[in-house]
């Protein structure tokens, strides 16, 4: 059998981004769903899975990216597109600021007091976004209409969204064959060693957190924009859904793998349409089922356990 | 000989325990020097206190003539000097060889620098010492897969590839099988004689430090008992009834 090659599986799934929303126009919106997953999972990824941060606090990131978007797009008097884009810079400036100083701050603390002290950060967003009138507080802030056709926006985000994740899982995929990705892996094993043998941990960890924010505020941009309308808590700093399937995305294929946050968010995406389709109304007991079995039979996820079986089948 | 760490009536405290009390020694440019003593002595927290682990309470700390007593561990390890640990620390999910290339110096450098692929010569520089260290044929295995005597020597082969200029070493024989001793007293030496790395060994084998180090120091209950060549440490009454529990 000749090798499948990462270029393989990444062309495979370039042709599906560019020819799914043309072959399947009425799946576009779960489509678009989908790369937002996959960034939601990578990101999530860079933290958990290669530096031993659990975050649950990233969502702060997504969650900017939205509010930044929609006040630009609100506020700045440009047509759309020129809107769409200033707010996602916006955004992207935005999140990297928030992430250089709740690193600062943060990335000091270890261990379940960090992940603890991630998921304070991300319900205290979700509440003063709520108290805020500036950005609509607890009624939200619609976002303006996509000038284009019917069925034109969906292609658009769905699109749009497919580029930013390809991107990242490029960028990525880059950064984990350098000597950076290796110090975050050094982190994550022993950080007392890691200090012990002179890396810079503290720029190394911020850095990492920043990148993270930069791809989340843009895909909170670009989602804001998709749904149309933004919720303090329920879309923008939405801890309980995005917060946490971020988390089990990751998990579930596999963390610390280039491969698994994608086949993660791959496998859940489609597991929870099909809830929702077939099983309404118990589609969140299904939903905690999954969770469950993941973490007692996968907790290596996918890549992990894919990865054991054929180091037994070797050996 | 200059001296090139000098602790000087370093003092540390735990709540009530006092585990160092005024300790002074030099370790000198090029030498084999060791720290001996019974179990509790203080001999592992005063590398905490030279290494920059634990905030000394009193005294200081001097590495190549200059104050280190209140810098944090990593900018310490950027002087040039660093410490293995008595329960080996490696990188347990990462390759031998990522180990390794992780501990080089450039790794030490600002963000930028490490945006870039671990250079050939430094790959090959890691296999060289992996190879030294026995443990070529492992350079693909996990770290954590190797045995405890295995990651001592793995952890010692990291600090090489950082070139130090001065290393501690926290029991480098301890778990490691009776027989590959010799083969590790062959390699400190080489360590130090062909690199150039100035050693400090706390060890509890004997037979090991008597034959290693060129002076020896001995502490207990946290203070220095005894001082010396091997010799002279070796015939020293209050050594023996520190170990042995005389009067």
């Amino acid at each position: 059998m000749s090798r499948i090659s990462d270029w393989h599986i990444m062309g495979a799934l370039a042709l599906a981004g560019i020819a799914g929303p043309l072959l399947l126009p009425g799946l576009a919106t779960q489509i678009a769903f989908l790369w937002l997953m996959v960034v939601f999972a990578l990101t999530w990824d860079m933290l958990g899975g290669r530096m031993g941060y659990n975050s649950f606090g990233n969502i702060v990131f997504f969650g900017i990216g939205c509010y930044a978007a929609a006040v630009v797009q609100r506020d700045a008097g440009l047509p759309y597109f020129e809107g769409l884009a200033l707010g996602l810079l916006v955004g992207a400036a935005a999140a990297v600021l928030a992430a250089i100083v709740f690193g600062a701050a943060m990335l000091g603390i270890r261990g379940h007091y960090f992940a603890i002290g991630t998921l304070g950060l991300g319900i205290a967003a979700g509440e003063i976004a709520a108290g805020w009138d500036y950005v609509g507080a607890g009624s939200g802030m619609t976002l303006p209409l996509y000038p284009g056709e019917l069925g034109a926006r969906e292609i658009f985000f769905c699109y749009s969204l497919f580029a930013l994740a390809a991107l990242c899982f490029l960028v990525f995929r880059r950064l984990y064959g350098t000597r950076f990705g290796l110090a975050l892996n050094a982190i994550r094993d022993d950080h007392d060693k890691a200090d012990a043998m002179g890396l810079r941990t503290t720029p190394i960890k911020i850095f990492a957190w920043s990148l993270s924010a930069f791809f989340l505020a843009l895909s909170g941009g670009l989602a804001a924009n998709m749904i149309g309308f933004i919720d303090p808590r329920d879309v923008a700093f939405a801890g309980a859904t995005f917060g946490v399937w971020m988390v089990l995305m990751a998990i579930l294929g596999g963390k610390g793998t280039l491969w698994g946050p994608v086949l993660g968010a791959f496998v859940f995406h489609v597991t929870q349409e099909v809830f929702w389709t077939y099983l309404l109304g118990w589609q969140r007991v299904a939903l905690g089922l999954l969770i469950v079995v993941i973490v007692v039979f996968f907790p290596q996820g996918i890549m992990g356990w894919w990865a054991a079986r054929r180091t037994r089948a070797v050996s | 000989m200059s001296a090139l760490l000098e602790v000087r009536d370093v003092t540390k405290r735990f709540g009530g325990v006092v585990a160092n009390k005024g300790v002074s020694l030099t370790v000198r440019q090029g030498e084999i020097a060791g720290l001996i003593g019974p179990n509790g002595s203080g001999k592992t927290t005063l590398f905490g206190c030279i290494t920059g682990t634990h905030a000394v309470d009193g005294g200081d700390v001097l590495f190549e003539g200059r104050s280190i007593a209140h810098l944090r561990p990593a900018p310490i390890a950027r002087l040039g000097l660093l410490r293995t640990w008595q329960q080996t620390r490696v990188y347990g999910e990462m390759t031998c060889a990522e180990n390794m290339a992780i501990s080089a110096r450039e790794a030490q450098g600002g963000l930028l620098s490490l945006l870039g692929a671990v250079p050939a010569a430094t790959r090959r520089k890691g296999d060289d010492l992996l190879a030294f260290a026995g443990l070529h044929e492992k350079r693909g295995d996990k770290a954590g897969s190797l045995s405890f005597g295995q990651q001592k020597l793995l952890e010692f082969a990291m600090a090489l590839m950082n070139e130090p200029k001065l290393l501690l070493l926290d029991e480098p024989t301890a778990g490691i099988n009776p027989t590959l001793i010799n083969g590790l007293i062959d390699r400190l030496r080489h360590a130090n004689a062909e690199l150039g790395v100035t050693l400090l060994v706390i060890e509890h084998n004997m037979r090991v430090i008597m034959n290693l180090a060129h002076r020896i120091t001995c502490l207990a209950h946290g203070e220095v008992l005894a001082e010396g060549s091997p010799d002279e440490v070796r015939n020293d009454t209050r050594v023996l009834d520190a170990y042995l529990g005389g009067a």
